[in-house]
């Protein structure tokens, strides 16, 4: 009984949480599959063949997911699902989206989220925005798992898997894609991002939300923001980090301007070293930082930004 | 045109949890409990479609013990015309949540059901999903925008990269993204009317649905606290620590 891993990828590079789930993935057990779903995806497939840990790659290359559908990735996993013990993928939008539809097909539960694997069947998962760790165990014969990527390393390179082609079950054509507006970006990846500038509502317009970005560009990093900032039209929602959003957890998260409620805190907590910059010395954020700041971000962010020069 | 909303009863928002001295789970007794702040998105969403003209009927339901029918009041004092309360005291997992939505779903035929693209307590993200797939029809999860034209639907979701549309033919499952609209607040005249709205309850265990276990939780746990920081006088300083003590520029 091996482990199927369901890879995110555009059809040309494979996404970094896919190489945290394989680590997951390895730890519930050996022999970790591969699948490629995609259109033209074999530069895809033969990144996935170089992974560590994976010992299979499974490729499905067909029109039907040029841009998948949930219904129809779902119903090709479920499948190939017979014989695996664990179906796996990372806890991205993508993930989260079809993962639940394979668990129904299986009849069992999902356990999302995970940040840790205690035994193949008992895993580590935050409830409440990250303000408890709950321990759990999956009851069903199948286990149906999402991974949380700040938990687990990337896998490794050092992999010569096997590429095995399969053949597409039919699509359902219960939803299509119309079309997608990417944010896009030359900076380094949100969840990827060795060091990460975030802007929160005290900004006050996408205007002013340029000094965050002028601090990111002198520190390689990627931009990030609170949902109050993203409501507020400053930044897309590509941008909002928290309970609702992405999950980070770099080396040096910068919080300017910032809070720190605890759906917010629940998306960066676990970042190596955390800098605040508020006028507030009673704002929360300070709780969980490692160097604050009490000053006015509109001094103190240029300054160093210069500073850093 | 009937809207089914699912609406969850949970811990409020503001609240600071904390875990039991035992470990068994998380200390709610005494705690503010609300509608999970997504699901009183979907039901302003609904109650919107209806004052469009587009809908004519918005009914909501909870799943969940009989505290669980101040949350369907505060639904219906937002707009929604019926309540329904699928009455248990088991804390089920979103498969069987979803199972016993399906049975509602059979018995009331909407043509759309709108949820939350999670319940923040035990933030699972996949009701919604699973209700579309044990029903096989089509989803389209964190919604910021929902076109109803007929019966053809036009989504906009929020996703890694920024934003997605699709179309659906109805039936269909929506799950509501934070952006999606911002719930208003329910007026006393309406809180007051809402008291007199119709809400049945029924018994989990009439439905037969199967409701086996599927989760078994071990233990919860305190996260490792973070060790105190420290307050730096200046900029200056704050890189002289980035540089010099922390290394990480
Ligand atoms: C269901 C739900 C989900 C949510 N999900 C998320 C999520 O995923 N991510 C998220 O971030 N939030 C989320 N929130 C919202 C969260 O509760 C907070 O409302 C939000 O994080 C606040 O954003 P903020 O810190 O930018 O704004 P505020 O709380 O308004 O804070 C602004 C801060 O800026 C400081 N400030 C003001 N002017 C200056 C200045 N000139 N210089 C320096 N400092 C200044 C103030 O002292 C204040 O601390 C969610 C809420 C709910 C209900
Ligand atoms: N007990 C419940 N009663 C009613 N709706 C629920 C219940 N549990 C989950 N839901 C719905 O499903 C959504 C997602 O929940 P979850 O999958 O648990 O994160 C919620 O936002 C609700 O709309």
């Amino acid at each position: 009984m091996g482990i199927l891993v369901i890879a995110e990828h555009d059809n040309r590079a494979l996404k970094s949480a896919t190489l945290n789930a394989v680590s997951a993935a390895v730890m519930m057990g050996p022999d970790v599959h591969i699948l490629v779903a995609g259109k033209n995806c074999a530069d895809v497939a033969a990144t996935a063949s170089r992974v560590g840990g994976v010992t299979r790659v499974l490729c499905v290359d067909a029109d039907t997911y040029a841009s998948v559908s949930p219904e129809d990735l779902a119903i090709l996993v479920a499948s190939i699902a017979p014989g695996y013990s664990h179906i796996v993928t990372a806890a991205t939008a993508y993930g989260r989206n079809f993962l639940p539809r394979v668990a129904v097909a299986l009849d069992v539960a999902q356990i999302s989220d995970i940040v840790g694997v205690l035994a193949p069947d008992t895993f580590v998962r935050p409830i409440y925005a990250g303000a408890a760790l709950a321990t759990v165990q999956a009851l069903d014969d199948v286990k149906v798992v999402s991974v949380r990527s700040t938990g687990f390393d990337a896998a490794p390179c050092g992999g010569n898997a096997p590429i095995e082609t399969l053949a597409a079950p039919r699509g359902c054509g219960l939803s299509r894609v119309l079309g997608q507006k990417l944010t896009s970006s030359s900076r380094p990846e949100l969840t990827a991002a060795r060091v990460v500038v975030a802007g929160g509502r005290a900004l006050g317009s996408s205007e002013n939300f340029k000094i965050i970005d002028a601090l990111a560009d002198k520190l390689d990093a990627a931009v990030g923001a609170s949902r109050a900032a993203v409501d507020a039209g400053f930044v897309s929602n590509a941008y909002q980090v928290g309970q609702t959003g992405k999950i980070v957890a770099p080396e040096l998260y910068i919080a300017v301007g910032i809070s720190g409620a605890i759906q917010h805190l629940a998306g960066m907590k676990d970042s190596k070293l955390i800098v605040a910059i508020n006028k507030d010395p009673e704002a929360p954020i300070f709780q969980v930082a490692d160097y604050g700041l009490v000053a006015d971000l509109f001094q103190a962010v240029p300054e160093l930004t210069a500073e850093l020069g | 045109m009937k809207v089914l909303v699912a609406v969850k009863r949970v811990v409020d928002y503001n609240v600071k949890i904390r875990v039991l001295p035992d470990k068994s789970g998380v200390d709610i007794a005494g705690a503010k409990m609300s509608m999970n702040p997504f699901d009183e998105i979907a039901v302003e969403e609904a109650v919107k479609l209806k004052e469009a003209n587009l809908v004519s009927e918005v009914v909501a339901v909870s799943i969940g013990s009989a505290a669980a029918q101040e949350v369907l009041r505060g639904a219906l004092a937002l707009g929604a015309d019926r309540a329904v309360l699928v009455e248990t005291e088991a804390d089920l997992p979103s498969l069987n949540v979803a199972k016993l939505l399906k049975a509602v779903v059979h018995k009331e035929s909407p043509q759309l059901v709108l949820l939350g693209k999670q319940a923040i307590d035990n933030d699972a993200g996949q009701t919604g999903q699973m209700l579309a797939a044990l029903l096989n029809w089509g989803q389209a999860t964190n919604a910021s925008a929902i076109k109803l034209e007929g019966a053809a639907v036009e989504v906009t979701r929020e996703i890694d990269g920024g934003l997605e549309t699709v179309a659906l033919s109805l039936p269909a499952v929506i799950t509501a993204d934070l952006r999606l609209n911002t719930p208003r607040y329910a007026t006393l005249p309406n809180i007051m009317k809402a008291k007199k709205k119709p809400l049945d309850v029924i018994a989990a265990d009439s439905l037969e649905v199967d409701l086996r276990p599927r989760i078994k939780t071990i233990s919860v746990n305190e996260p490792s606290p973070r060790k105190a920081g420290v307050l730096v006088p200046d900029v200056k300083s704050l890189v002289e620590r980035l540089r010099n003590e922390a290394k990480v520029i």
